[in-house]
């Protein structure tokens, strides 16, 4: 039975925008019981496909033609004050982003309550009841707790986890979600997703699910619609599309994610760039009448890198992966141990750090100063440093010409430049000043796919030419296994295993890093549903307030009283591979 | 630019101060004798001597020639105040955010100390100490208005310093200076910019007031001065208080609606 039904629906966009339309003549279908993936990249629509049908559109976007058919009734006519009886009693949604899609000031009790004091007229105890059940249901831990929880004191999964109550209160026949676990972490992604599945075949629920994730598609999609540009490309079953993807862009999109298997290793020279050797970093929050609560977010981290090879740190947030990077490039002071780039101890000189040690960060958008030209931002330090205005202008137009720029481009300012081409931008800005070391903190995390793997490559391409060594920090295992040499996984401040990347990916040995592996989900259903899955319980604890001993033992399925009493040291288990665990053992993930 | 033309209320704003812009350039031109000078009969209502539109205050002197000179006293006032007290503003405010810790906790408390007596009552020991001339009264009126800047400039400062590109340049190796002047300054200005315009209304209020109690500089043509020597004869010849007034309200509205017109201008999420 047809539920849900888009008819050659266009939304225009308002004047000015980038393209007139968001949609154009986009027709699906969802029946109930189903599970409908939306994949795109960002400007696909994919996203404007959900608020259309909630009725959500931002001020300017309208429904130019073409109807949205919701159990027989047109919403794209209904009137405004009809849809509110709609939205939570028959259709929900849930946000991509948890933390802020709950209200701070209020207990998540009271928000779930909402839901149906709006629109039932259940007593107050029954309301009570249900929400403890709804909370229940959704398998947080301490649903009681929950209840009388603020949003803050909540992880973002958990956040997630409420978020889905709250829209599966008044069992509604449709369910959007729009990218509900990008902003996770894989481990949580892996969780999220099975709860997802688990309530809609319990309940027979429809879910449009909308995602940018070809793993996601896989592990959750019965039916898979690829949109681009406004424009539906491809739609059929899922094991269908993304076994034998009809369309070129399908097949493009598909081609460039990243996948658990990786090139040959190569040959790297023995000569050490970073040593860090104990290297521990505690935050102490400020102020005189504040409680003091510290966290560490290192906890003797020990690295030795090559000259020209690639070290991945892969963990989840708050294993100290970002905190790591910082106090390797010199912009957070740490506690104790030693930081050498070429046996010299980094200098505490800011202007001599920088030769040594460059960094490319996350976010595209927030590492180019918005007011200046690209150009200046470029060639500022080498003018700083004492060379001439011309030389480092032609030096800059030199450098975009290498990270795939066109050199005339320098006098514009960042806005004018879409996310990868500022990531170029600021991997030209890190090589200005020709370092030995560039460490990148997470830096295809906010791109696309497809632009990902350009990225990837061009970081490739540099480190051939240039001789360079990257760190590369990510909290995906997929991106990494790509270009690094040797990976290292990061949990709670501390290393639980550091490999050579085939040793570590073929042979990994800690039970985190068989969870993180078997959390990313792959693009291919048959090998998707054939696997192996781990999942991991819980969310990461706090770093405030790390479990004594070995960390992990909190969420491990081998842990023993030995885990709870002492902590695993790093212990060499192959040559080049060592792991922090009392039971490590084999075994095959990937 | 083109935002800010879009913007009627605006445009009004720019048209007054530019209007009173112009009748100060023009005040030595129409008016070229002394305004201070005696000019005919005392208090004579406007209109009555086709020579003196507005008529003429208790001591004989024209109304209108001091009108059209006292534009320039109010803007001159207006901007050297405004400045002086957003360079004071910038400066503290700047090095207090970018650098936190105690440099930021001393240069607060000395803000607040500044902040916390009226602004006014600081003013008067001010012009008592070191003299009513028109210089010290305008450095003065700077020296009490800056606070509020260094607070607004702090904020501003405090979040934009943690932001990436401030980061990026960081490891680039370049100077606290550089940080602070290329990268973080140009992105606080906008909303500096928009409350220096409250700051000139402020200070060309606090000369009026000053003018008014007859403790600002009796030798310049202000309008505070000519609302000042009115306030004898307020109850019969109300116009000559009356006309000044009208001058200050209209030139700080119209100084508000050019700050208010920035601000939606300079803040693109208002813009769409």
């Amino acid at each position: 039975m047809t539920l849900l039904a888009l008819e050659r629906l266009t939304v225009a966009l308002p004047a000015g925008a980038d393209r007139p339309h968001a949609l154009v003549d986009v027709s699906l279908t969802l029946d109930a019981g189903e599970i409908l993936c939306v994949v795109g990249e960002s400007g696909s629509g994919k996203s404007i496909t959900a608020t259309t049908i909630m009725g959500l559109m931002a001020p300017g976007v309208r429904v130019a033609a073409g109807r949205v058919m919701f159990e027989g009734t047109d919403l794209a006519r209904l009137p405004a004050e009809a849809l509110p009886r709609l939205r939570g009693p028959r259709i929900a949604m849930v946000f991509q982003e948890p933390m802020t899609a709950l209200n701070p000031l209020m207990m998540v009790g009271d928000q779930l309550a909402e839901m149906w004091r709006t629109h039932t007229d259940l007593p107050a105890r029954d309301i009570a009841a249900r929400a403890r059940a709804a909370l229940a249901e959704v398998a947080l831990p301490d649903p009681d707790g929950a209840l009388r929880a603020y949003p803050h004191e909540l992880s973002g999964g958990q956040r997630q986890r409420v978020m889905i109550a709250m829209a599966l209160a008044l069992e509604p026949a449709l369910l959007i979600c729009d990218e509900p676990t990008t902003a996770l972490d894989v481990t949580t992604q892996a969780q999220i997703l099975r709860l997802i599945r688990e309530l809609q075949s319990r309940r027979g629920t429809a879910v449009l699910f909308i995602t940018h994730d070809f793993g996601v598609v896989a592990e959750i999609a019965d039916r898979v619609i690829v949109m681009q540009q406004g424009l539906v490309v491809e739609q059929g079953a899922a094991a269908q599309v993304l076994g034998a993807p009809a369309h070129d862009y399908t097949r493009r999109l598909l081609a460039a994610v990243p996948r658990l298997t990786a090139p040959a290793p190569r040959a790297i020279s023995a000569e050490p760039v970073l040593e860090i050797t104990g290297l521990s970093k505690t935050y102490r929050p400020a102020g005189l009448f504040r409680r003091r609560r510290e966290t560490r977010a290192l906890d003797g981290v020990t690295l030795t890198l090559r000259r020209g090879a690639t070290l991945g740190v892969v963990g989840e947030s708050g294993s100290g992966k970002s905190t790591l990077a910082r106090c390797a490039v010199g912009l957070l002071p740490f506690d104790a141990g030693t930081i050498r780039i070429e046996g010299r101890p980094l200098p505490g000189a800011r202007q001599a750090a920088a030769h040594c040690v460059q960094m490319v960060f996350q976010d595209p958008y927030a590492s180019l100063n918005p007011r200046r030209r690209v150009g200046d931002q470029v060639a500022q330090r080498p003018i700083a440093a004492g060379t001439g205005r011309d030389a480092a202008r032609a030096q800059a137009a030199e450098l975009f010409a290498l990270v795939g720029l066109d050199p005339a481009a320098l006098v514009r300012f960042p806005h004018e430049f879409s996310g990868g081409q500022r990531q170029r931008i600021g991997i030209a800005r890190a090589l200005a000043l020709r370092p030995k070391l560039i460490v990148c903190d997470e830096p295809v995390s906010a791109l696309d796919v497809s632009i990902q793997a350009q990225v990837i490559n061009l970081l490739d391409d540099l480190q051939e030419e240039f001789d360079l060594t990257y760190v590369f920090i990510a909290h995906d295992l997929s991106v990494v296994r790509h270009i690094s040499d040797r990976v290292a996984v990061m949990y709670l401040g501390k290393i639980v295993e550091v490999g050579d990347r085939v040793s570590l990916y073929e042979h990994p040995m800690h039970p985190y890093t068989h969870a993180l592996l078997s959390a990313v989900p792959v693009p291919d259903p048959d090998k998707e549903h054939a696997r192996e899955r781990i999942l991991l319980t819980g969310d990461v604890p706090s770093p405030l307030n790390p479990p004594p001993a070995c960390r992990f033992h909190t969420r491990c399925w081998k842990a023993q009283s030995l885990c709870t009493q002492v902590e695993p040291p790093l212990v060499e288990v192959q040559p080049g591979h060592e792991v922090a665990c009392h039971f490590p053992e084999e075994r095959v993930i990937v | 630019m083109k935002r800010y033309l879009r913007n009627p209320v605006a445009v009004l704003g720019a048209a007054l101060v530019l209007a009173v812009l112009g009748m100060g350039l023009a005040a030595p031109l129409l008016f070229p004798g002394d305004p201070l000078g005696l000019a005919g009969r005392p208090l004579q209502w406007p209109g009555a001597n086709p020579r003196f539109p507005l008529g003429t205050d208790p001591s004989g002197r024209d109304i209108m020639a001091q009108i059209f000179h006292g534009a320039r006293i109010s803007l001159l006032i207006g901007f050297v105040a405004t400045l002086v007290a957003t360079a004071i503003g910038i400066a503290i405010g700047a090095l207090a955010g970018f650098y936190g810790g105690w440099v930021d906790t001393v240069l607060m408390r000395l803000t607040e100390a500044f902040q916390t007596l009226p602004n006014f009552l600081l003013l008067l020991v001010l012009v008592a100490v070191f003299g009513s001339h028109i210089n010290t009264v305008t450095v003065a009126i700077g020296l009490v208005s800056w606070p509020p800047v260094a607070r607004l400039t702090r904020a501003e400062f405090l979040t934009l310093r943690t932001r990436e590109f401030v980061q990026a340049a960081r490891v680039q190796g370049l100077s606290d200076l550089h940080l602070m002047l290329r990268e973080v300054l140009p992105n606080a200005l906008p909303p500096v910019i928009v409350y220096a315009s409250v700051v000139m209304a402020v200070a060309i209020l606090l000369e009026s007031a000053l003018a008014f109690l007859q403790l600002s500089d009796p030798n310049v043509p202000s309008w505070g001065n000519l609302i000042g020597l009115g306030r004898n004869v307020l109850r019969v010849e109300w116009y000559v208080s009356a006309i000044p007034g009208v001058a200050i309200l209209l030139t700080i509205l119209g100084v508000s609606l050019v700050g208010q017109g920035l601000n939606d201008a300079l803040n693109p999420r208002i813009g769409k």
